[in-house]
């Protein structure tokens, strides 16, 4: 099974403001849209931030072949234990996931 | 129809002056441009500081506002200095003061004040007019009162307010990105929902085209739309590249909250024009209840930091157990040394090449080359973390992974090795508050600036 990372185009996370984190799969074509749309499972993506899974939005955008997902901030930005001051590396997680 | 010409994501960040030259000569109708976020941290807002430096912003601003008076337009720009707290628009009142002394400029600059008093915002969570956003933290009269700066987001009323005292530069402090981009449309009737719209598009300058660091991006709005074009002939705006941007730093890339309702593209037509323009049409403005979005930030601690880089094989193998050593010794010297209860300080050692990023989050397991040894002490005061610092200063250098084997050292970079942070803060706010007067919250002040 593949990373993700290396199906698609891009992985991109980002603070959205100092509590959410927003985590934009660039799919690249529709076919490894519909793959990653399919195969990528809301309870994996909450598992992997460690998250509750009724919190995690997920949106499926097929005019950009974009599959995003938005969860509260693992740590909130700027507090003692927070380690991604923009939340760039947390990407790095869905990036490295296998998927089918 | 109204023209805005945006010329960087953020001053102080940079541009392309041609393209800023081609967006002047295409006679704008305003210049917007954003001062901040809150994507750096809490510590700018604690602190009421910019993250860029005085001089560079001191250049583009001269540059800006040299472009304005060619044009003849005014210049707005939002969330000065970073934070957009009152002392970051009084840092860039005063940078301005001295540009227009030092060019003989005459100008009228309107500030907008968006640093809210605690008794505001104290009497508005008594009141229940502060509502709690989703993953809010929980606040108090006393999380309230220990905030050292309360900045609440202006919308496009305030905006429009200054512009219409005929000010030749707006100086906003803490406005929501949108705001500066999206006032003079609406003030002037175009479509609301474009006017949201297009700002957010434009409000990272060519950050939606396909050449970001070019940074000028020109929007024309009008009664069912707007048109993006990148100013520099080598960026372009195409549909994917326009609605694409969407998806930046929103946690939700449709809807947009701003003050007054909210924006939803949900229905947003995206046609490209030709190769580097795009039109789009069918963005919706949802009118809703008038409320502004607070940002707070407090002092949590003081921190000192130390850095070790361990490279022997060994070592690096075995950094996690060692690390937890260290850390545990360190705490027990910190209570009996310097008389802190364990609930006043915090030790903490992050490993850079193996978790720094992700801490317990990190899946990988990967024995790098070295790791660079992070500790970080936490205490109520600077003082103490100093302290403290110094007591770690001697396991970083020496701690031995057993006790009968040959004491090691390890890479300092620095002398004096340990590094004083300052306070650290975080921020403790993520409320909407209600307000009756779009103005209520925020104070607006006219200067005859360069006037003898």
């Amino acid at each position: 099974m593949p990373e993700l990372g290396r199906i698609v185009s891009k992985v991109r996370s980002k603070n959205a403001g100092p509590f959410w984190l927003t985590i934009d799969v660039f799919c690249g074509d529709s076919a490894t849209f519909e793959r990653v749309s399919a195969s990528l499972k809301d309870e994996a993506v909450a598992r992997l931030y460690g998250v509750d899974r009724q919190l995690l939005k997920r949106f499926e955008i097929p005019s950009l072949n974009v599959v995003k997902f938005s969860v509260p901030r693992p740590v909130v930005q700027g507090k003692r234990t927070d380690r991604d001051m923009h939340g760039a590396g947390w990407g790095c997680l869905l990036e490295e996931l296998e998927i089918d | 129809m109204t023209r805005v010409l945006i010329p960087a994501g953020a001053l102080g960040l940079g541009y392309d002056r041609n393209a800023l030259e081609r967006g002047l000569a295409n006679r704008p109708d305003i210049i917007a441009i954003d001062g901040g976020s809150t994507d750096s941290g809490p510590s700018y807002l604690g602190r009421g500081v910019s993250k860029y430096s005085r001089a560079s912003t001191k250049v583009e601003w001269r540059e800006l506002m040299q472009a304005r008076a060619k044009a003849g337009v005014p210049l707005v720009i939002g969330t000065a200095g970073t934070c957009g707290a009152d002392q970051t628009v009084d840092w860039l009142l005063q940078i301005t003061r001295e540009i227009a002394a030092e060019e003989g400029m005459k100008v009228r600059v309107a500030t907008i004040r968006s640093g809210q008093p605690k008794e505001r915002v104290k009497a508005a969570l008594a009141d229940g007019r502060l509502r709690a956003l989703p993953a809010a933290p929980e606040i108090s009269e006393t999380v309230i009162e220990d905030c050292s700066n309360i900045v609440a987001l202006a919308g496009v009323e305030q905006v429009a307010a200054a512009l219409a005292t005929g000010a030749d530069i707006v100086i906003a402090g803490r406005t929501t990105d949108t705001a500066i981009i999206a006032a003079l449309p609406i003030a002037r009737g175009d479509h609301a929902g474009a006017a949201w719209h297009g700002a957010k598009i434009g409000e990272c300058g060519a950050l939606a085209t396909t050449n970001p660091n070019s940074g000028v991006i020109q929007i024309d709005f009008d009664d069912a739309g707007f048109t993006v074009e990148p100013m520099a002939p080598n960026a372009a705006a195409t549909p994917y590249t326009v609605s694409a941007h969407m998806l930046y730093e929103n946690s939700d890339p449709f809807i947009l909250h701003e003050p007054g309702g909210h924006l939803d593209v949900t229905g947003s037509e995206y046609e490209a024009l030709d190769k580097r323009r795009v039109r789009v049409e069918g963005s919706k403005w949802v009118k809703g209840r008038y409320t502004v979005k607070l940002e707070g930030a407090r002092v949590v601690g003081h921190q000192s930091v130390g850095l070790a880089v361990m490279r022997d094989r060994r070592y690096v193998q075995n950094a996690r157990e060692w690390a937890a050593d260290v850390v545990a010794k360190v705490r027990a010297k910190i209570e009996a040394r310097m008389g802190l209860s364990p609930d006043d300080f915090d030790v903490e050692i992050r490993l850079i090449g193996m978790d720094a990023t992700l801490g317990t989050l990190e899946n990988r397991r990967d024995v790098p080359v070295e790791v660079g040894v992070l500790g970080i002490l936490t205490c109520p005061t600077q003082e103490q973390a100093a302290e403290a610092a110094k007591i770690m200063n001697p396991y970083l250098l020496h701690h031995p992974l057993t006790e009968d084997e040959p004491m090691p050292t390890f890479a300092f970079p620095f002398s004096p090795a340990e590094m004083q942070r300052g306070a650290l803060y975080e921020f403790c706010l993520n409320h909407v508050m209600e307000l009756d007067d779009p103005m209520a919250a925020f104070t607006l002040e006219v200067h005859e600036v360069g006037h003898a």
